[in-house]
């Protein structure tokens, strides 16, 4: 069969091109619209011509078989496909949003804006990691953002499917990646790992409140391979205003031992939004580069430049998940143990999880609250100290754990509010004994079971008949 | 179309008549049969009953080592198979036998082809066991995408326009999208003694319009499997791998 010649009007499988909007090295993307169709369209065309780059045809290859499996908001929808035989491209949902390449010019931008980009990017890199994929391209011209501010990741050239072939890895034996971006596992051969996604993310926060590229631009191997024993100077070596609690999350994603980092994209993004809880380490406080001697001993481990066995994308993301359990501080003792031991045991079996602990402070929709109770003590922080009370049993790290207090009119919503935005893998909350204000006021569990997106136990203490 | 695909159906009737029900549950219209109807199991009549009732409605069925090793013994066995296949030669009946004698080494479908063991010597039954033998496989095979079973063990092989292979182990329920631009070769589990640790029986499905391929995986009766095969005087050792999926 003939290929069609790609100009504005051609009309390919009923999609009309229109204008040109991008010319890269490995494909052409235009403006389409196919009749009946009001959303715009986009098709991206690969440029494959004797003697091209491999790479560019696997690379497109990955992407048809990656595209039509993802869902959500934060990949642009898959359209149609067509292959090889005549003319090869995927069209998709053009985002109309701002991409964050347009933003370098701004570098560095305020801490606080960086850490709140951060966290979208985080959401939408956890959302690909949920459906078994690694992007491994994670960069600002990778990145667009929705009008409703939704973060969108663009390419799939490059990315890893922990359920299909991937044939990027099994044809070429080098790394492939954008080399400021590249993580050290990932320049070792591992394409399996959603953590490398996190390092990504961590360069492009050093970046975007920096202003410097942590590990600069160079492309040769040689300096790609510098960080597999180098760490980055410390932000606050740059910026001595830099925030220690953003340096702490900024200085763990770049860790050279995944298994340092954290382990999902969802805890990260919680730390993000949670700058107040962020556990400082001397991660956070350090104003210079490991000493010469650590550099050494890492340059010479041979343990750390040995390719990695393959990582399990569903088990690392199952092992590290968000649990939260919803205390009412003032119910029955027994109550409150009963959901402790639960919590105990859901935490026991997963090092890597870390658990939330919240109360919801009911405020009335018409009475006028006041903050202080009769004592003049502040609710907000007697509610915090026990709900720390409360977990002193679990004897947590503290890095694992977090308390917080929420405000709402209904306690139930609050509650499911709070685990969607926050990503809560699993959510525990207390039954309270039937009684006349439940049967006349509905249950907060009941209503949280059934409203929550994730998994819900609901937890009694033990019958004592 | 959906085609659900069978290879070592090995004369168990419960794991064998379960796929044929869930093929059909899912929306099989078709069926292939990929050899190796008889051996080990302890009914091999009705498998190759049940195969010749398939053939006769157009799916196309092509010959395994152990269906072969009925006729002919000179063909070279381990010890288990031969005790199995010395009794299964007397429980055949002559249609049955007959059936299994005229069966080919090949069968071709459209842009597909079936075949037991390595394409490249149909003849030899060489194990399909690396990217190597895959790649010896697919360049004999002048078809887009190949199937063939033997080995017990799903794989996935493609090589590229540039004479690249890959190799990957399918996810049982995710399918795979058999792109063009390359050729394939699928290794079907087994139907009737699975051997990657999964005790539960191991096919495929083919949507031949969305071009996937699907590695299923059906439980079965394994208990009634496993006290046929003991009833019938076979080795103890063909009932008990039948638990581990070894």
């Amino acid at each position: 069969m003939v290929k069609p010649t790609l100009a504005p009007g051609t009309v390919i499988d009923g999609f009309r091109l229109g204008e040109l909007v991008h010319r890269g090295g490995m494909s052409e993307l235009w403006l389409v619209t196919r009749p009946g169709d009001t959303t715009p369209l986009l098709m991206k065309v690969p440029l494959i011509k004797e003697g091209a780059d491999p790479a560019a045809v696997v690379g497109f290859e990955m992407e048809q078989m990656i595209m039509p499996r993802l869902s959500g908001p934060h990949v642009p929808k898959f359209v149609a496909a067509g292959d090889f035989s005549v003319q090869p491209y995927i069209v998709m949902e053009r985002i109309d949003g701002r991409s964050l390449l347009s933003r370098l010019k701004e570098l560095p931008l305020p801490y606080n804006e960086a850490a709140s980009l951060g966290a979208k990017i985080a959401t939408a890199v956890c959302a690909l990691h949920r459906q078994n994929v690694v992007h491994l391209d994670i960069k600002p011209s990778n990145i667009v953002f929705r009008p409703g501010g939704e973060a969108v990741l663009l390419d799939y050239g490059l990315s890893h499917h922990a359920q299909l072939p991937d044939l990027m890895q099994e044809e070429f034996r080098v790394p492939f990646g954008t080399a400021p971006y590249m993580s050290p596992e990932q320049l070792k051969g591992n394409r399996s790992d959603p953590r490398s996604d996190i390092f990504a993310l961590g360069v492009l926060l050093y970046f975007f409140s920096t202003a410097l590229r942590p590990f600069g631009e160079g492309e040769t191997l040689r300096a790609m391979r510098r960080r597999l024993w180098r760490d980055p100077v410390p932000p606050r070596k740059l910026r001595p205003d830099y925030p220690p609690w953003l340096q702490e999350i900024v200085l763990r994603c770049l860790e050279i031992e995944a298994s340092w980092r954290y382990p999902t994209a969802a805890q990260l993004a919680f730390d993000l939004g949670h700058p107040d809880q962020v556990k400082l380490t001397q991660r956070s406080e350090r104003l210079r580069r490991d000493p010469f001697t650590v550099v050494l001993r890492r340059r010479f481990n041979t343990d750390l430049t040995q390719p990695r066995r393959k990582t399990d994308v569903t088990a690392q993301l199952a092992a590290a998940p968000i649990v939260a359990t919803a205390v009412d501080l003032a119910a029955d003792v027994s109550l409150n143990d009963a959901l402790r031991i639960t919590t105990r045991r859901i935490l026991a079996t997963l090092p890597a999880a870390r658990l939330a602990c919240i109360n919801v402070n009911k405020v009335h929709r018409l009475a006028i609250d006041t903050t202080l109770d009769a004592g003049g003590h502040s609710k907000q922080v007697d509610r915090l100290v026990g709900l720390r009370h409360w977990a002193e049993p679990l004897k947590l790290d503290s890095a694992r754990l977090t308390v917080h207090v929420l405000e709402g009119v209904d306690p139930a919503d609050a509650i499911v509010e709070f685990a969607r935005a926050n990503r809560v893998d699993h959510l525990l909350i207390g039954a309270r004994d039937p009684s006349l204000m439940r049967s006349l006021l509905g249950s907060v569990s009941a209503k949280v079971a059934a409203e929550a997106g994730c998994s819900v136990t609901i937890v009694r203490p033990l019958r004592d008949d | 179309m959906l085609i659900a695909l069978f290879a070592d159906i090995h004369a168990n009737r419960q794991a064998f008549s379960a796929c044929i029900d869930e093929a059909r549950a899912n929306g099989a219209r078709r069926f292939a049969l990929l050899g190796d109807y008889v051996g080990y199991g302890a009914d091999p009549e009705w498998a190759v009953e049940t195969v010749m009732s398939l053939a006769g409605n157009g799916a196309p069925a092509v010959l395994g080592n152990h269906d072969c090793a009925v006729s002919d013994p000179r063909e070279t066995m381990n010890i288990e198979a031969k005790i199995a296949i010395e009794w299964t030669r007397g429980e055949l009946g002559r249609p049955a036998r007959d059936f299994l004698a005229r069966l080919p080494l090949t069968a071709s479908e459209d842009d597909r082809l079936y075949v037991h063991a390595d394409a490249s010597n149909p003849r030899g039954w060489g194990y399909v066991a690396s990217t190597a033998d895959a790649a010896r496989s697919i360049q004999a095979a002048h078809a887009q995408v190949s199937f063939c079973g033997h080995i017990h063990r799903p794989a996935v092989y493609s090589l590229s326009a540039t004479a690249k292979m890959t190799a990957f182990t399918p996810v049982t329920g995710v399918p795979i999208p058999l792109l063009p631009g390359r050729r394939w070769l699928i290794v079907a589990g087994s139907v009737g003694q699975p051997r990657d640790g999964d005790p539960a029986a191991s096919w495929l499905m083919l949507d031949t319009d969305k071009r996937e391929v699907s590695f299923r995986r059906t439980p079965y009766d394994i208990d009634a499997a496993a006290a046929a095969i003991r009833a019938k005087g076979l080795p103890d050792w063909l009932a008990d791998r039948l638990y581990r999926g070894t």
